[in-house]
């Protein structure tokens, strides 16, 4: 295998992704990873110099929407799969 | 000790004045009860999608423009992904890799001299919802109104050096984004922020230190205080042989101090890439043409107009441009009234000496052009005297009172009943035989005395020169 | 014959003249699918209540003449990851487990318009990730022709569903070849039209630069109808293409003369399953006996499609799949100390395997350092595929192939080789990264009885076309059932 990611680096994309491994998981992550990355890195053979990256696959440019109020009063559609509420606001453990 | 000089980058985040959220038909309105703003796509509910308002991108490209940037012809959005529970989908739709504005700048003045503060980028982006902390259950409330509010980021270049350049660069951005209507600017109410980043070096240094970006300045004081502690916490570090370390850091505004906001978990990483779900904006030669032919007057275009047209002083003028709020004020008044310089009076004095005493800005004045012209007419007619008119300012400038109305409630206009009138100077002229004697004997002065007491039993309605007049006809 | 058996256009002529009362072949729906489910598993909620009470709305619509459509009354499965009001929608995913969406989706409502009857939500891959219905987190969905062997995926459960004869069509989302390689493993059709073409306001987003809704079906009339009818261009969703060329069933004709089909050798090579081949190449073959012009070219870059989709699908989920973290809606761990930790207990209870495996590859490659080594090449890779694409389109009307290499696999037989589970969307994946329309088409039975698929893959915006031509290659056989539907 060509890519060896470390516990680090299985530590570190679980901070970005909110994501909590065990000790099997994160094994199995890392073998998982290492064997993509080794088969995206096929991209390598192809020359893409001078190449534009395409993120949109249509030249659709220029949609907008006017400056109208089209949407009242929302909260309880808003609420309405909170886990927890308290006083028509979500509730989530203390953040500072 | 050796000598430090400060190094200042600003990030500004302007709320702009949509009726609507970036990204969805949700109102901007402030206040409201939590969440009422809200729909599928400013709470990130699962297959919503945003479609952008294009009045924002107006208002970016007009404040790119006032600001001497180049705009960006063909420019896109890229999400910012961290999780926050203010950020409902966990990622903040910005722009970073074609902002819509780049390379301006805007030419500031303070005691040190002129100078011209650079703009790196403008960009649009949405602002997050509001968090109330509960300390008492050790929780968090979402509230999603101002989440999807459109902002856009105005990061300047490291070009300030002292809290007094960063306050002037403020200031003239504020100006110049209020005369363009793009934003109201409040800072308390956080419709403009600005984080400071800020580094320290030895005076001749060619590399900057090491910089810190804080956060959470609410008031012009506190980015002063903030930078000059700061300042002084990065030198003693340095003077201690210590390390600066990049980090953010939050401002304190009870403790007056900022501390580190480090967590294991913000990793900052934000992994940028173009949003999907947006489709690139393509500025047209004629769509910029257009948004230029639509500026709006600025401040030095208007400061020419106000002399001439108003035939006010340059003074006065000067005063009264400062905010777009003051001349829009003026103009208004003006056009009612067709008395230009009692008008700018009102303002440069009165008005300019309640919004300090009551530490409020232009923009929080809420009376009405109708009240003031009123009030203005009725002490030019005579019906109330100067200093009632200044009394009936002040209940004008706290309450938007209409002054008709209340000098009628209050029963303070003047007495213009000579007979009525007469009669109470009579009654002074008997009871005050001592001021009556010395008046006569030459002691001219004595007649301030009678006309106080005259005032005094009129409860300040009577008009002085009248009192004045009438006396003088009694003393003979 | 079974009313099962008539497809989508036959029963809304039978509703409209009369023959069959809405609630009729609603009843006929649920029923099968209270008979079948045990077998299939391919729903995720039936809606029985709800299903007859909208049969009973659209009937006095019918009645009074203000429903028109070929598929007022027609009852249709939906794939678990539109949006539908009132009626929960999981994505086959823990953390949606009890998310009752508070709109529905764009195309949904445009069924909702002509009349159809929503019988409930179809099995699907954890969130569209897989390719077998195994990730479902509700379980598995079987192959009607063989309940030992996957129905494929991510639209397994909608595919399955079309099959097995427990609803009349079903709606299914495609974003590496989620619509087709199901219908050529359950022996349907199904098509994928450009991208834009049909609104995905409503659709819970895997890859959103892929992403499209489109039909499965019995047969390629039903597909067309069901197209012209859920297409739009929808102002909510700013990637939505406003086209005036929607009236797909115009293209319902039985004539393929002079038109050019490019067969890619490219797309014969290793890892075709030989019977698969046969049974495409004979389908060409009568093509070209209807007057087509066939011609083997070389499309190239095929083998860089999967690596360059899979960057930019992952890296687009790991963003789209952030919102999931139980502050707003979904599942919330039950236990946990402070904010971060919520989020990842949550995160990591609510998710499936696969799901995680994509969330961190997709992490990964977005993170500094690695962004332009991985996602930007993956980006200029697909502008290499889309160019591929338009020079044999400058060719050729249309380019036909397998819809998979092989028929499907045996329950089991996928999940623990994942690279070998991706290739398996070698000839689906390149259409999706360069926005084209494609359709899948039944050719026949491997030696095993499993169906064999047609892909016809055509240039952006000439549905028509393709749809032409598979409606031609269409009336050269007979319609097959599954033996669950044959019954």
């Amino acid at each position: 295998m060509a890519n060896v990611i470390s516990d680090e680096t299985i530590e570190y994309v679980g901070i970005l992704a909110k994501l909590e491994l065990n000790k099997e998981e994160q094994e199995q992550a890392k073998k998982d990873m290492g064997e993509m990355l080794d088969y995206i890195d096929k991209l390598n053979e192809l020359d893409t110099s001078g190449v534009e990256p395409m993120s949109h696959v249509f030249p659709v440019n220029n949609v907008f929407r006017e400056d109208e109020v089209t949407n009242g009063d929302g909260h309880e559609a808003t609420l309405a799969n909170a886990p927890e509420v308290k006083e028509n606001a979500f509730l989530v453990p203390k953040t500072v | 000790m050796k000598q430090y000089e400060t190094v200042i980058g600003l990030e500004v985040h302007v709320e702009l004045a949509t009726k609507t959220k970036i990204f969805c038909g949700c109102s901007t309105a402030f206040g409201g009860a939590p969440n009422t703003h809200t729909c599928p796509v400013c709470t990130g509910m699962p297959g919503s999608l945003p479609v952008l308002n294009k009045q924002v991108v107006e208002y970016a490209i007009a404040v790119g423009l006032a600001t001497n940037c180049s705009i960006t012809q063909y420019c896109k959005f890229d999400r910012k992904n961290y999780f926050y529970p203010d950020n409902p989908q966990n990622y903040q739709i910005s722009q970073l890799y074609l902002p819509i504005c780049r390379n301006g700048g805007i030419e500031i003045e303070t005691a040190a001299g002129r100078k011209t503060i650079g703009i790196h980028e403008i960009h649009m982006e949405e602002d997050a919802g509001k968090l109330v902390h509960d300390d008492w259950t050790g929780s968090s409330m979402v509230d999603y109104n101002r989440s999807g509010v459109p902002l856009i980021e105005i990061v300047s270049e490291p070009d300030m050096r002292s809290a007094d350049e960063v306050i002037a660069y403020l200031e003239k951005l504020r100006m110049i984004i209020q005369y363009l209507g793009a934003s109201d600017c409040k800072l308390q109410e956080g419709s403009m922020r600005a984080d400071v980043n800020l580094s320290v070096r030895e005076v001749g240094a060619a590399e900057f230190g090491t910089r810190t970006e804080m956060k959470n300045l609410n008031s012009f004081k506190a980015i002063s205080h903030a930078i000059e502690g700061e300042r002084a916490r990065q030198i003693e570090l340095l003077e201690e042989g210590r390390q600066v370390i990049q980090e953010t850091r939050r401002w304190d505004d009870n403790k007056e101090s900022s501390y580190a906001m480090r967590s294991k978990e913000d990793a900052q990483d934000y992994r940028y890439f173009p949003e999907p779900d947006l489709v690139p904006i393509v500025i047209s030669d004629e769509w910029l043409q257009a948004v230029k032919d639509r500026q709006p007057e600025l401040r030095s275009e208007k400061l020419e107009r106000y002399k001439k047209e108003y035939d006010i002083p340059e003074y006065d003028a000067e005063i009264i441009t400062g905010t777009k709020k003051m001349a829009d004020i003026f103009e208004a008044t003006t056009a009612i009234c067709n008395k230009p310089k009692k008008v700018s009076n009102w303002l440069m004095v009165e008005t300019m000496r309640l919004l300090k005493e009551n530490e409020m800005e232009a923009e929080d004045i809420s009376f009405s052009p109708e009240n003031l012209a009123k009030l203005i007419e009725m002490a030019d007619a005579g019906e109330i005297n100067s200093s009632v008119a200044k009394e009936v300012f002040e209940e004008i400038f706290k309450n938007n009172i209409d002054p008709e109305k209340y000098v009628e409630e209050k029963g303070l206009k003047t007495v213009s009943d000579d007979g009525a009138l007469r009669e109470v100077i009579e009654k002074v002229v008997a009871d005050n035989p001592k001021s009556v004697e010395d008046y006569n004997s030459g002691k001219k002065k004595a007649i301030g005395f009678l006309v106080g007491q005259t005032m005094k039993a009129m409860q300040g309605k009577a008009d002085p020169g009248m009192v004045n007049k009438i006396l003088k006809e009694i003393l003979g | 014959m079974s009313l099962m058996q008539l497809t989508a256009v036959e029963l809304g002529k039978k509703i409209k003249e009369g023959e069959v009362p809405v609630v009729e072949a609603t009843e006929a729906a649920l029923n099968a699918i209270e008979a079948k489910e045990d077998k299939i598993n391919s729903f995720v909620t039936v809606d029985r209540e709800g299903a007859l009470k909208q049969a009973e709305e659209v009937q006095k619509k019918i009645d009074a003449g203000e429903l028109t459509s070929p598929l007022a009354g027609v009852p249709v499965a939906v794939k678990d990851n539109m949006c539908t009001e009132g009626l929960l929608t999981t994505c086959s995913s823990k953390i949606l487990g009890n998310f009752v969406p508070t709109f529905t989706s764009e195309a949904v409502l445009n069924l909702k318009k002509a009349g159809a009857v929503i019988l409930g939500k179809t099995n699907m891959d954890e969130f569209a990730m897989g390719s077998t219905t195994e990730t479902s987190a509700f379980g598995e969905t079987k192959n009607p022709w063989n309940t030992e062997h996957v129905p494929g995926g991510s639209s397994g459960g909608s595919c399955a569903a079309v099959a097995a004869g427990e609803c009349f069509y079903a709606l299914g989302s495609d974003t590496g070849g989620s619509i087709r390689q199901p219908s050529s493993f359950c022996g349907v059709t199904g098509i994928k039209p450009t991208y834009g073409t049909v609104s995905r306001y409503g659709l819970i987003a895997y890859g959103s630069s892929l992403d499209q809704i489109g039909p499965v079906a019995k047969d390629v009339t039903d597909c067309a109808t069901i197209l012209e009818t859920i297409a739009s261009h929808d102002i909510k969703d700013s990637t939505s293409v406003e086209r005036d060329d929607t009236d797909f069933t115009s293209a319902l004709v039985d004539d393929v003369k002079g038109m050019k089909i490019g067969i890619p050798k490219d797309y014969f090579g290793e890892g075709l399953d030989p019977e698969v081949k046969d049974a495409v190449l004979a389908a060409a073959k009568k093509l070209e006996e209807k007057g087509a012009i066939v011609e083997e070219f070389e499309l190239s870059l095929v083998e860089y499609a999967i690596p360059a989709y899979y960057v930019i699908a992952c890296a687009e989920a790991s963003s789209n799949l952030e919102r999931f973290d139980g502050v707003k809606y979904g599942y919330r761990t039950k236990e946990y100390e402070g904010l971060h930790n919520m989020y990842k207990k949550t995160r990591s209870e609510g998710f499936g395997a696969e799901v995680k495996r994509r969330i961190m590859l997709g992490s990964f490659v977005l993170s500094s350092g690695y962004y332009d080594a991985y996602y930007l090449k993956a980006l200029r890779t697909k502008a290499l595929i889309k160019k591929a694409f338009d020079k044999a389109f400058e060719k050729y009307d249309m380019i036909l192939g397998p819809a998979a290499p092989t028929t499907a696999p045996k329950l089991g037989e996928s999940l623990s080789d994942p690279i070998k589970m991706y290739l398996g969307d070698i000839y689906t994946i390149s259409v999706n990264l360069a926005g084209l329309p494609g359709i899948s088409v039944p050719c026949g039975v491997d030696s095993k009885g499993l169906p064999i698929g047609l892909q016809l893959i055509g240039d952006c915006f000439q549905e028509k076309k393709i749809i032409q031509a598979a409606y031609a290659y269409e009336q050269t056989r007979e319609l097959v059932f599954s033996p669950l539907l044959a019954e």
